[in-house]
C-alpha cells in the first residue's frame, strides 16, 4: 500500500511542476541553513574529554583584597602560593597547574630562525589527566617536576616544523636562553574547545584566539619553566603596585596560576570543596586572603559559565531556525491549498472505502516525499554552507567537516519537518466529507 | 472596494490563512531584527580609528632582552627609515586594531576604577605620524616625551592626549583639559583631546569603549621597543611594508619577526572586523532568502486560490465586474493577509528583541524599523500577488458558463 501511495504522490508530485518545485526549494533552503549552523554549533561545543567531563574540576579561590575592583570573585586564576599550596596538598586524583607564556624557539643545529610560540608551564599530571596522546616518548616524572628538570614536550606541528616530523626524542630544543631535552611528541592534537585554558588559547605574542584554537607548542615542567622562561609571564590581573619585576611573578601580588584537579566520586568532590573552604579559612586567619569565597565547577559549567561558543554562532543558530520555521509555515500553506484543492477525489476515495487514516496516510507519503527529494537539496546547500564557513578565518574554521552523521540527520530532519508540515494539511484533507465532494461533482 | 465579501471568502480558508499569516508575522519579526543586527555591525565597523590607515603600517618584533631594547630600537629606527619610500618610524606599544595593546582599569579618586580604556605609548613623532587630529589643547612637546624607568609602563606623571570619547565619559560636559587620571602609581595629566582614536583590541566595555583611549609620550627604550609604525605614502605602502618585513632579519638578527602581526592598518582592521563582516553577510543571506521563501508562498497561494475560484470569478465578471475590479480584490485580499500577519509579526518583533537583549549582546530595536519591515512586507506581498491576481482579472466571463 504504501508503495501505492508513493506513486501517488509522485503522480500528484508532477502535476501542479512549478509548487512541487516551490516546496522543495523551502524545505532545502530551510535545512541548509538549519543543517550548516547546527553542524558548526555542534562542532564547537565539542566534546572534549567525553568520559572525564564530570570527572575535572577547575578549584577557584580569591586571594584578592576587598577592595579590588572586579564583579566576579573569585576570579579565574590564583596567585602563585595558593596555587602551589593547593597542588602541593595532593588532596585530588591528579592535580596540574597552567600557565601561558610566550617562548622564543630555535633548535640547535637546525636552519631556521627563532619562533615565538606558547609554553605551557604544567605539571605532570596535565597527560593523563587530559588524555593527551602521544606519537613518540611521553610525559615526564613527579620526581622531574619537583627536580625542575629542563625537559620539554612538543606538538606535532612543531616537530613538523623543526625535525621534520622525525622521532625527536632525546634532541634538544632552544627556549630563550636554555636547551631543553625533549621528551615526548604529541600526536596532532586539537581539543575544541580548548577547555584547559583559562583565557583561551593565544599566539606566541598572547593574543587570545578565543577557545577554538591551536593548543601550545612546547610543554614544560612548571618549576622549570618558570626558570627557564623568567620575565616573560604575564599577570591576569595584580593589586597594590603589582609585580616588582615584570614578567618574573612568584612573589608578586597577582594572580597568573590555574589549577585543574580530577576527582573520580561524588564524595572525593564533597571533601575536595570541604578542603577548598578550609584553605580559605584558613589563609583568611592567617591575614593573608581578605574574602573566603571559593568555587569548584566541573569542565562542562566552567565552559558554560565562560560563554566558550561564541555569541554570533548562537545567533546564527536561531535565526537559522526561525527561518525553517517560516519555510514549514509556508510548506503548510502550500500543502494546505493543494490537498484541499482535491477534495473531490478524496471524496471519491473515501466514498470506495478508504478509511480516513488511508487518506491521511497518503498525503503524508506526499509530504515526506518532498522532504527526501527537498533533504537532496538541503545536503547540497549545508555542504556549499560549510564550504563558506571553512572560508571564514575564524580560529575554528579549519575543524569544521561533514561526516556521515550529518548527512543522516540532515535527510531525518528534512523528512520531520515535511511530515510535521504534512500533518494538519493531511489530518484536513482526512476529514473532508464524501458525501458533499460527491455531489458536487 | 467592500471588504466584507473578501472576509467572508477568507473564512472559508481559516487554515490557510492563519499558516500564511504566520509566515508573514515570523517573516516580520526575523527580517526587523536581522535589518537591526546588521546595522549594528556595520556600524561597529565604521568606526573611525582616527590615524590615517591607508599611510600607515606596523612591524612588529619579539624575542628580544630587557638588556637589548636600546639597541634594537636604535637598528630598527635606522634600518626601517632606510628602505625607499618610508616617511617616518615611531616606536608604539600597539597600532589601532593591531591587538596586543597595553588595556587597563584607570580611576579617577585613586580609589573608584571605573572605566578600562587602552594606553598608547609611543615615541616623540608618534602623533603627527598617526594624523591624529587635535580638537583641543596642544600636543605633547618636547619635554613631555619623558623616559621610562627600569620595567616601568609610563613615566611617574605624563602630560597625555585623551579621545574626545574618553573625555566624554570621565568628565561629561566639563572640559577635560588639565584634569587627571591615576592607573596604579601612574599620573596622567590631559593636555589635549584628539577628534578619534580607536582601541587595539576590545576591552571587557566591547565596542562602547571603542574609542576610549589615551597617548602617553615617552622616549623610546625601557618597555617601549619592539612595535613599530611606519609611513609611507599610500600607494607605496605595500611595497614598503614587504620590504619592511623582508630587511627585520638582517636589521635585528636574532629577534623573532611577529608574522601574523606585521601589516598595514587596513589590514588589521579588515581582520579586526572578519566575524563582523561574516554575521552581517550571513544576516543579508537570511533576509534576502526569508523574503524570497515568503514571496514565493503567496505566489503558491494566491494562484492556488486564483484556479480554485475560476468559476466564481468568471461569474463576477459576467455579472458585471471589471477586470479592475478583480485585481482588486486580490490585492485587497492580500493586504489584509499581510496585515493581518504584520500586526502578529510587530509584536513578535519585540519580543525577539527582547530576549536577543537579555542571552546575546544585542542593542534595543530601534522603533522605527518597525514601519520599514511593515512596509517592506506590504509591498512584498503586493508584488507577489500581482501575477496570480493579473491571470485572475484575465479569466474571461465565458467562464461563468463552464464546467458548472
Amino acid at each position: 500500500m504504501f508503495g501505492y501511495y508513493l506513486t501517488l504522490a509522485l503522480r500528484s508530485l508532477r502535476r501542479n511542476p512549478a509548487l512541487t518545485a516551490l516546496m522543495i526549494v523551502a524545505i532545502a533552503v530551510g535545512i541548509g541553513a538549519a543543517m550548516t549552523t547546527l553542524t558548526v554549533l555542534h562542532i564547537l561545543s565539542g566534546d572534549s574529554l567525553p568520559g572525564k567531563r564530570t570527572q575535572l574540576f577547575f578549584p577557584q579561590v580569591d586571594p584578592t583584597p576587598a577592595d579590588l575592583y572586579n564583579a566576579h570573585h573569585p576570579l579565574n586564576m590564583m596567585d602563585y602560593g595558593s596555587a602551589v599550596d593547593l597542588w602541593n596538598a595532593r588532596r585530588a586524583d591528579r592535580q596540574t597547574l597552567v600557565v601561558q607564556s610566550p617562548v622564543k624557539v630555535s633548535a640547535p643545529g637546525v636552519d631556521r630562525p627563532p619562533m615565538m610560540l606558547t609554553l605551557l608551564a604544567t605539571t605532570s599530571d596535565f597527560f593523563p589527566m587530559f588524555e593527551v596522546p602521544f606519537e613518540y616518548g611521553g610525559g615526564w616524572t613527579a620526581q622531574e617536576d619537583k627536580n625542575r628538570v629542563h625537559v620539554a614536550v612538543i606538538s606535532s606541528d612543531l616537530n613538523d616544523k623543526l625535525f621534520a616530523g622525525q622521532d625527536s626524542v632525546g634532541r634538544t630544543i632552544r627556549l630563550k636562553d636554555s636547551d631543553v631535552r625533549i621528551v615526548g611528541v604529541l600526536e596532532p592534537w586539537r581539543p575544541h574547545p580548548l577547555f584547559y585554558d583559562v583565557e583561551g588559547s593565544v599566539t606566541g605574542n598572547m593574543v587570545s584566539m578565543g577557545y577554538y584554537g591551536k593548543p601550545e607548542d612546547v610543554f614544560m615542567p612548571f618549576f622549570a619553566a618558570l626558570d627557564v622562561n623568567d620575565g616573560n609571564f604575564s599577570q591576569f590581573t595584580c593589586w597594590g603596585r603589582g609585580p616588582a619585576r615584570p614578567g618574573h611573578l612568584e612573589d608578586s601580588p597577582c594572580l597568573w596560576v590555574a589549577l585543574w584537579v580530577q576527582l573520580g566520586s561524588a564524595a572525593k568532590v564533597a571533601d575536595y570543596r570541604a578542603f577548598l573552604n578550609n584553605y580559605a579559612q584558613q589563609q583568611k586567619a592567617v591575614g593573608r586572603f581578605a574574602n573566603t569565597d571559593t568555587r569548584m565547577l566541573d569542565l562542562m559549567q566552567r565552559l558554560d559559565y565562560e560563554q566558550v561558543i561564541p555569541g554570533n554562532v548562537k545567533l546564527q543558530t536561531w535565526l537559522a531556525v526561525a527561518f525553517l520555521a517560516i519555510c514549514l509555515f509556508n510548506m503548510m500553506g502550500l500543502l494546505l491549498a493543494k490537498f484541499l484543492r482535491r477534495a473531490g477525489d478524496i471524496g471519491v476515495r473515501r466514498a470506495l472505502g478508504a478509511s480516513r487514516q488511508a487518506v491521511c496516510a497518503q498525503y503524508l507519503a506526499e509530504a515526506g516525499m518532498i522532504g527526501l527529494i527537498g533533504g537532496i537539496g538541503g545536503w547540497l546547500l549545508t555542504l556549499s554552507g560549510l564550504w563558506l564557513v571553512r572560508r571564514q578565518q575564524m580560529p575554528y574554521s579549519d575543524l569544521v567537516h561533514v561526516d556521515v552523521s550529518t548527512f543522516i540527520i540532515t535527510f531525518v530532519l528534512a523528512v520531520a519537518v515535511s511530515l510535521l508540515a504534512g500533518a494538519l494539511p493531511a489530518v484536513r484533507a482526512s476529514r473532508v466529507a464524501p458525501a458533499l465532494q460527491l455531489k458536487t461533482l | 472596494m467592500q471588504i466584507q465579501p473578501i472576509l467572508a471568502a477568507l473564512k472559508q480558508h481559516k487554515l490557510a490563512t492563519f499558516l500564511i499569516a504566520m509566515e508573514i508575522a515570523l517573516a516580520c519579526a526575523v527580517l526587523v531584527n536581522a535589518l537591526s543586527l546588521i546595522v549594528n555591525r556595520l556600524s561597529a565597523m565604521h568606526i573611525l580609528s582616527g590615524v590615517d590607515e591607508a599611510s600607515l603600517g606596523t612591524i612588529v618584533v619579539t624575542g628580544f632582552e630587557p638588556q637589548q631594547v636600546n639597541d634594537l630600537n636604535a637598528r630598527m629606527i635606522t634600518g626601517l627609515r632606510a628602505i625607499p619610500g618610508v616617511e617616518s618610524v615611531d616606536v608604539i606599544t600597539s597600532v589601532p586594531f593591531g591587538g596586543r595593546g597595553l588595556v587597563s582599569g584607570i580611576t579617577l579618586d585613586r580609589k573608584h576604577y571605573d572605566s578600562v580604556i587602552e594606553f598608547y605609548v609611543g615615541s616623540p613623532g608618534t602623533p603627527e605620524a598617526l594624523g591624529l587630529k587635535l580638537v583641543a589643547g596642544s600636543v605633547p612637546s618636547t619635554d613631555d616625551y619623558q623616559p621610562l624607568v627600569g620595567r616601568d609602563y609610563f613615566p611617574a606623571s605624563s602630560r597625555v592626549l585623551i579621545t574626545r570619547a574618553l573625555a566624554g565619559r570621565l568628565w561629561p560636559d566639563r572640559n577635560p583639559l588639565g584634569k587627571e587620571f591615576w592607573m596604579a602609581k601612574w599620573q596622567f595629566r590631559v593636555s589635549g583631546v584628539v577628534a578619534n582614536l580607536a582601541v587595539s583590541r576590545y576591552t571587557e566595555y566591547g565596542e562602547r569603549g571603542a574609542e576610549w583611549c589615551v597617548f602617553v609620550p615617552a622616549l623610546p627604550g625601557g618597555q617601549l621597543a619592539g612595535t613599530y609604525i611606519i609611513r609611507a605614502q599610500p600607494r607605496q605602502l605595500d611595497r614598503v611594508m614587504v620590504a619592511a618585513r623582508a630587511a627585520v632579519a638582517k636589521i635585528a638578527p636574532g629577534v623573532v619577526l611577529d608574522e601574523e602581526d606585521s601589516h598595514t592598518i587596513s589590514f588589521l582592521r579588515a581582520r579586526f572586523f572578519q566575524a563582523d563582516r561574516t554575521m552581517a553577510g550571513v544576516l543579508v543571506g537570511v533576509i534576502v532568502a526569508l523574503l524570497a521563501v515568503t514571496a514565493f508562498g503567496i505566489v503558491g497561494l494566491a494562484s492556488f486560490w486564483v484556479a480554485q475560484r475560476r468559476k466564481q470569478i468568471g461569474i463576477r465578471r459576467a455579472l458585471g465586474a471589471m477586470r479592475m475590479d478583480i485585481l482588486r480584490y486580490f490585492q485587497t485580499e492580500n493586504f489584509l493577509i499581510v496585515s493581518f500577519g504584520i500586526a502578529i509579526g510587530v509584536a513578535l518583533a519585540i519580543v525577539i528583541n527582547l530576549v536577543l537583549m537579555k542571552f546575546f549582546e544585542v542593542p534595543r530595536l530601534p522603533p522605527w524599523y518597525l514601519p520599514i519591515g511593515v512596509v517592506v512586507l506590504w509591498l512584498l506581498g503586493q508584488l507577489a500577488v500581482l501575477w496570480p491576481a493579473l491571470r485572475a482579472a484575465s479569466v474571461p466571463p465565458a467562464e461563468a458558463t463552464r464546467t458548472v
